[in-house]
């Protein structure tokens, strides 16, 4: 279980216009893109401090390769993180206002309290 | 020594500006009446005739991450920068430039360090919209200095309520004890229950209007005790996945102490519940 590395993806995707929109595009090769060579790097260091170790479990690849907001949620991916990007990507595929992000809630209205625990 | 001339306690909601500016034909059916009570707010500042600004709010994942995640972190730099692409993306926030108060924000870190708070601090920070929502609300002129205060209420592990209040009685000790002629003004920003990312979230109301209410009372009697009897770290999950930003309304009524609101107001809206808070320490006209 790596949730701090999905949240890095989810954090460092949704702060750059361009990775939204790839990421929108093309989720796998995205997500295979990024785990090969961002996944690692430090982000406040040059690209030759970076980590060693990180890398998505399976689940978690699957997860983010197939835009599935439900699965991230249940493995304790930061909601705010998964709900921020996914506006940015599919808010403009709805005519209603707030339709998509009540059909999202909608996905998850199996959840119950206690939710999957966020911590890192 | 500084005056400190008002506390304003309040939600931030990133969509005012937007719904604020939108012709009255496009308008939502809220917006007047949002806009109404914002501009009232806004007087309960402006009455006061503050000389500087600290300024509570969170970082959104902007510029703070988990790699180096800080608790408690006070901004002191000459500048802030402030509002994110995301938030320009998503809120339609301007981008905004913040002028700093060094002098004050050197005195907070010196005098919270040696009253046992270890806090963070930052010489380069762009702050986002839990600090730039007040000034576009309370100060849209954007003419005075501040001390931005980060707080950690998204991370976890996260400071427990108890400690938000006592960091607010610090805050306020340090204001007063402030060898300065200025007056002082503290503005914090949170949030009534929320949801955020979750089953909950966007409804017709804030996630659970009954913790909304309860709130609002703990708040406007500055019942700090009645509020801390009933609320944890844990509690705090069950109103909506996002409310441990009520725990900067737990650090501003530390700042308050335990009086009365001056000033309380509060609007239900779709998804969340907007709430407005002022308190004078020494009276309106002081």
């Amino acid at each position: 279980m790596s949730k701090y590395l999905v949240n890095k993806f989810l954090f460092t995707v949704d702060r750059d216009p361009e990775l939204v929109e790839r990421y929108r595009e093309d989720p796998a090769g995205t997500v295979a893109w990024w785990e090969q060579e961002q996944a690692n790097l430090l982000l406040n260091c040059i690209a030759g401090e970076a980590t060693t170790w990180l890398e998505f479990t399976d689940e978690e690849r699957r997860a983010l390769a197939g835009h599935d907001h439900v699965a991230l949620f249940e493995m304790g991916a930061h909601p705010f993180l998964t709900l921020t990007l996914w506006i940015a990507m599919f808010e403009r595929d709805h005519d209603e206002p707030l339709a998509m992000q009540l059909d999202y809630a909608h996905k998850l209205s199996h959840m119950s309290l206690p939710y999957p625990d966020i911590t890192t | 020594m500084a005056k400190l001339v008002a506390i304003l306690a309040t939600t931030h909601h990133p969509f005012f500006y937007k719904t604020s500016r939108l012709a009255p034909e496009e308008a939502p059916p809220f917006a007047a009446e949002w806009v109404r009570k914002v501009e009232a707010y806004r007087e309960t500042l402006t009455r006061a005739r503050p000389d500087v600004l600290v300024m509570v709010g969170s970082d959104h994942f902007h510029q703070l991450w988990l790699d180096n995640m800080p608790q408690f972190l006070v901004g002191k730099a000459p500048f802030y920068d402030a509002n994110y692409y995301n938030e320009e993306r998503e809120f339609g926030l301007p981008r905004l430039l913040l002028k700093g108060h060094e002098e004050l924000s050197s005195y907070i870190l010196r005098e919270g360090i040696d009253r046992e708070f270890d806090l963070a601090f930052s010489n380069e920070l762009r702050v986002d919209h839990s600090i730039t929502c007040p000034i576009i609300t309370v100060r849209p002129q954007n003419d005075l200095p501040v001390v931005p205060i980060y707080t950690n209420i998204f991370a976890p592990p996260l400071p427990r309520p108890e400690r938000f209040v006592k960091l607010g009685q610090t805050i306020r000790e340090i204001i007063d004890a402030w060898p300065s002629d200025l007056r002082v003004a503290v503005i914090g920003t949170g949030h009534l229950s929320l949801e955020l990312g979750g089953p909950r979230q966007f409804g017709a109301h804030g996630p659970d209007p009954e913790f909304d209410a309860k709130a609002v009372e703990w708040i406007a009697n500055g019942d700090i005790d009645g509020c801390l009897a009933n609320v944890t770290l844990d509690s705090l999950h069950a109103p909506g996945n996002a409310t441990h930003g009520f725990m900067d309304f737990m650090l501003m009524m530390g700042i308050a102490g335990h009086r009365k609101a001056d000033y309380a107001d509060h609007l239900d809206l779709f998804h969340t519940m907007e709430a407005y808070f002022t308190w004078y320490p020494d009276g309106v006209e002081a």
